[in-house]
């Protein structure tokens, strides 16, 4: 009775858990099949590359990533950028950071941070894929989370693909119709056009490719440690399981003669 | 320790028999390591192993967390990242710390409803239970502590609602809130004090789990038939108990690995399942989150908290009684920590003289029950505070403290239990005998 | 199943099996642990952002013959000189026995190499010594103050405010109380104007 106990409430105990998200403001978001779902999954480095290059071309003029070292897009599990890539890569795009030792801007290295961006009022993107959830419910059981994962980058694809032209002023500023922006208005102008971004590799880029490249690269550089995260969780649930049916073994050996005992007398 | 008569450490070497007759710490391990234990133990007495684990693991990531972190607004949200992303590993230690609160709460509440069924809590275990729920006090105020410190905006916020709980205590609410704060709103005096703060506590619950453990090593183990353990004479006892190592030992092991297993995928595929999105927003004064939420574990309680509004009866009763000075909002934080004040009093408030649920028909209903409502309250604390949640709430609420206040003392007067097993042997041999087939109920392996 | 044949089987056949699960399980329990173990013990070395702060690529495009640039590195500051054809001929023409330390102190060649200004400078991107390059700690031997530069001191180098140590052109120590060269760290040129600390 009591594992039954245990069971469920283990169960209940999850799923309720992962419900605490706001339900039901923003509009739906469809599950997109990304490289790196799954607990085998992996980022796609091409993806990222193209992300990245969305980022640079259109996102950077309005938005940070503060938290990301410029330096991890070298790393083997992200982008893979080579490292004299990455310093040609600040030379281009003259990114300079501020310096508290010296005062002033200086060219970064690529040991700093992406620099804030707060010119236009956006938010920062370093764990936008994070701080989003694209997934609820139902009745905030946490079972769609559980099947889908969290769904920040598919609510990043569906909020940059889902401008419906219903646009409306006010005080003075713009808003634009959005479905997937909580509330239904967004203050960022609809950002990506079909073919804005060339691509190098020749991939398509009509505006839901590059929302999903985008959001690929977003995610990446929100949990940058997303691949090395599911390598430390199979090993550890392969030790843990292959641990748990030796100490199975062992438990049974051991009571194996008290259990006898019990059935001799 | 024990009154269960069983073999005691005998210095033997002359360094073992210095050592004794100074400080006698191996005898005290012997003794705590090889304590006789019921021999009918089921996978239910597992939990305390695994809260044990988590209370190391909790610390160790901790003390580790804290090298890198820096408790100031304007950068701890910052260093957090630094964790993530920077400091070897950072990320796994990280991600452990954070489900690591989950995994505890999960564990104290099954050790929690598993001594509420089998009646662990009767005499001679009051102390026992009533430590225990200190220590579970403690948890949550550490959980809330610690959740303060990635200074995102749930843990801000959480910290500006659950401090704003004090401040409903009449008369002297806004200055203990104040004098919690360190100022007039969560700022960095609050989040250095809760820093220092979160640090100690684990410390202090370590220091209630030797009592809590010494308590009951003092009375012995309770177990599934709620019998006790025949302590008359030296074979009687072992006939009822095996000393813990290595038979619990390695069953408590088994166990803790299964629950580790899950653990680790979660951590690995999942960490941010039981986590809130805002919480990766850094604090922002200015902005409050559509809604604030705390952790599951809090749920039921939270759920309590928010049932009693100014338009329940009971609220307005009482508000009239006292002139005003219980209002709605003092009325919610009374019944938040009477919801767990019930739930220590048990001992008290439960007058069957029988202790297992196993042998008690009509306490079983009650007590599933019980655990439904648990399970209710704790969606309906994650449920925004409007019909029908909040009336689902309350009703939740009123059977909470019913089976407290009401269900447990009359059922002693009401029930007729069933015949329970003369020993702790007996059961045992019915279990696993040659009559005996295992039945789903007590899996004693 | 098991418990059954060993009751009717011979003891040593079961009791080796049982050994071998018992052996297995510490085996393994001990790999858990110490898996669980590293990653403790390793948090504590040196973070990602300060291994990448190991390196540091100065660019020296802007330093003019005459002139110098600090740069912080590792928390010290590195002066980078570029030395005019009278600073280098100065410091060569100084005899070893006049110098307070024989000893180069350069991390770039071997620890007993002589103090020799040509063991003291750096190699232009060609490889070619040339003596125009001196790059070294500007921390002071004696107690670790920052040495003033351009010419300052009695030797036309650098001399330390703090207890008057003087050093010629090359960073050598020449009069005062400290004991050693200024040291020359791991540097080399890895593009025509870029030099590469660390």
């Amino acid at each position: 009775m009591f594992r039954k106990l245990a069971l469920t409430a283990l169960t209940a105990v999850a799923l309720s858990g992962a419900s605490a998200n706001a339900a039901g403001e923003g509009g739906h978001v469809e599950n997109i099949r990304f490289s790196f779902d799954g607990p085998f999954g992996s980022f796609d480095q091409n993806q990222l590359q193209r992300g990245f290059q969305v980022y640079t071309e259109v996102c950077a003029a309005c938005h940070g990533l503060r938290y990301v070292p410029i330096r991890s897009l070298s790393d083997e599990d992200g982008p893979g950028i080579p490292e004299d890539q990455v310093r040609a890569y600040i030379e281009q795009n003259f990114i300079e950071v501020w310096d508290d030792d010296l005062r002033d801007y200086r060219t970064a290295i690529p040991n700093d941070n992406f620099p804030e961006n707060t010119s236009a009022g956006a938010p920062d993107l370093s764990m936008m894929a994070k701080a989003r959830a694209g997934f609820h419910g139902p009745y905030a059981l946490g079972i769609n989370q559980f099947l889908f994962g969290m769904g920040g980058p598919e609510y990043i694809t569906s909020l940059l693909t889902h401008y419906n032209g219903h646009d409306e002023e006010q005080a003075g500023a713009t808003l634009y119709g959005n479905d997937t922006f909580p509330g239904g208005y967004i203050s960022m102008a609809p950002p990506l056009y079909d073919g804005q971004v060339e691509y190098q590799d020749g991939s398509p880029n009509d505006v839901d490719h590059m929302a999903e490249d985008v959001a690929a690269f977003l995610m990446w550089a929100a949990e940058p440690e997303l691949m090395a995260r599911k390598r430390l969780g199979f090993t550890a649930v392969l030790l843990l399981g292959v641990l748990s049916v030796l100490l199975y073994l062992t438990n049974k050996r051991i009571w194996a003669p008290v259990k006898r005992a019990a059935k001799e007398d | 320790m024990s009154g269960i008569p069983h073999d005691h450490y005998e210095p033997k070497t002359g360094i073992e028999k210095w050592l004794h007759s100074r400080l006698p710490v191996v005898g005290l391990l012997y003794d705590t390591l090889m304590i006789p234990t019921p021999k009918n133990l089921n996978w239910m007495w597992i939990w305390g192993i695994v809260l044990a684990f988590c209370l190391v693991l909790q610390i160790v990531t901790g003390i580790i967390l804290v090298m890198h972190y820096t408790p100031h607004v304007d950068l701890a949200f910052a260093s957090i990242e630094h964790i993530m992303r920077n400091v070897n590993g950072g990320w796994a230690i990280r991600y452990i710390h954070m489900n690591g609160a989950s995994l505890f709460f999960i564990a104290v509440y099954l050790h929690i409803f598993r001594g509420l069924y089998y009646g662990s809590y009767k005499a001679p275990r009051e102390v026992t239970w009533i430590i225990g729920m200190l220590i579970y006090l403690m948890m949550m105020g550490t959980a809330f502590l610690g959740y303060v410190l990635p200074w995102g905006q749930m843990s801000f916020w959480g910290a500006t609602v659950i401090t704003g709980l004090f401040g409903a205590i009449p008369f002297v609410g806004e200055a203990i809130q104040t004098w919690l704060l360190g100022g007039p709103a969560v700022d960095n005096a609050t989040l250095n004090r809760f820093l220092s703060l979160h640090y100690l506590l684990p410390f202090v619950i370590a220091g209630l789990v030797v009592v809590h453990i010494w308590a009951f090593h003092t009375t012995g183990n309770n177990n599934p038939t709620g019998v006790e353990v025949r302590r008359n004479t030296r074979k009687e006892a072992d006939a009822d108990t095996l000393p813990f190592w290595p038979y619990f030992v390695i069953k408590d092991f088994f166990a803790l690995a299964v629950v580790l297993t899950a653990f680790f995928a979660v951590v690995g595929f999942m960490p941010n399942y039981l986590g809130h999105p805002d919480n990766y927003i850094e604090a922002n004064a200015l902005a409050t989150p559509a809604h604030i939420v705390p952790e599951w574990y809090f749920l039921p309680f939270y759920a309590i908290l928010r049932a009693f509004t100014a338009d329940v009866m009971i609220v307005q009763i009482v508000s009239w009684l006292t002139g005003g000075i219980v209002d709605a909002k003092f009325f919610g934080v009374i019944a938040m920590f009477g919801a767990i004040a019930v739930m220590a009093l048990a001992p008290w408030l439960d007058t069957s003289s029988v202790r297992s649920g196993r042998y008690r028909p009509m306490f079983k209903w009650w007590f599933w029950l019980l655990g439904v409502d648990f399970m209710v309250l704790m969606w309906c604390g994650s449920q925004p505070a409007e019909p029908p949640y909040s009336v689902i709430s309350l009703i939740g609420s009123a059977y909470w403290f019913g089976y407290f206040l009401v269900v447990l003392p009359l059922l002693g007067i009401f029930e007729k239990p069933l015949p329970q097993p003369e020993t702790i042997e007996d059961d045992f041999k019915e279990h696993y005998g040659k009559s005996g087939s295992a039945d789903a109920t007590t899996p004693a392996e | 199943m098991r418990e059954t044949l060993s009751v009717s089987q011979s003891e040593d056949h079961p009791s080796t099996r049982r050994d071998f699960i018992y052996y297995a399980t510490g085996g393994v329990g001990a790999v858990a642990a110490g898996a669980a173990v590293w990653p403790l013990v390793n948090q504590m070395n040196p973070s990602a952002d300060t291994r990448a702060a190991s390196s540091l690529r100065v660019d020296v495009a802007d330093v003019a013959e005459g002139t110098q640039m600090t740069v912080l590195f590792l928390g010290k500051p590195v002066f980078i000189r570029r030395r005019t054809a009278d600073e280098i001929e100065a410091a060569r023409a100084v005899a070893l026995s006049e110098l307070p330390d024989d000893v180069a102190r350069n991390d770039n060649i071997s620890d007993d190499a002589s103090a020799s200004d040509e063991n003291r400078t750096l190699s232009n991107f060609e490889g070619e010594n040339t003596g125009e390059w001196l790059v070294m700690q500007g921390v002071c031997t004696h107690l670790g103050c920052v040495p003033l530069g351009d010419g300052a001191g009695d030797f036309g180098g650098w001399f330390c405010p703090c207890h008057g140590s003087h050093y010629d052109t090359a960073g050598r120590i020449r009069r005062g109380p400290a004991p050693e060269n200024l040291p020359v760290p791991t540097a080399s040129f890895v593009e025509e104007s870029v030099i590469l600390l660390g």
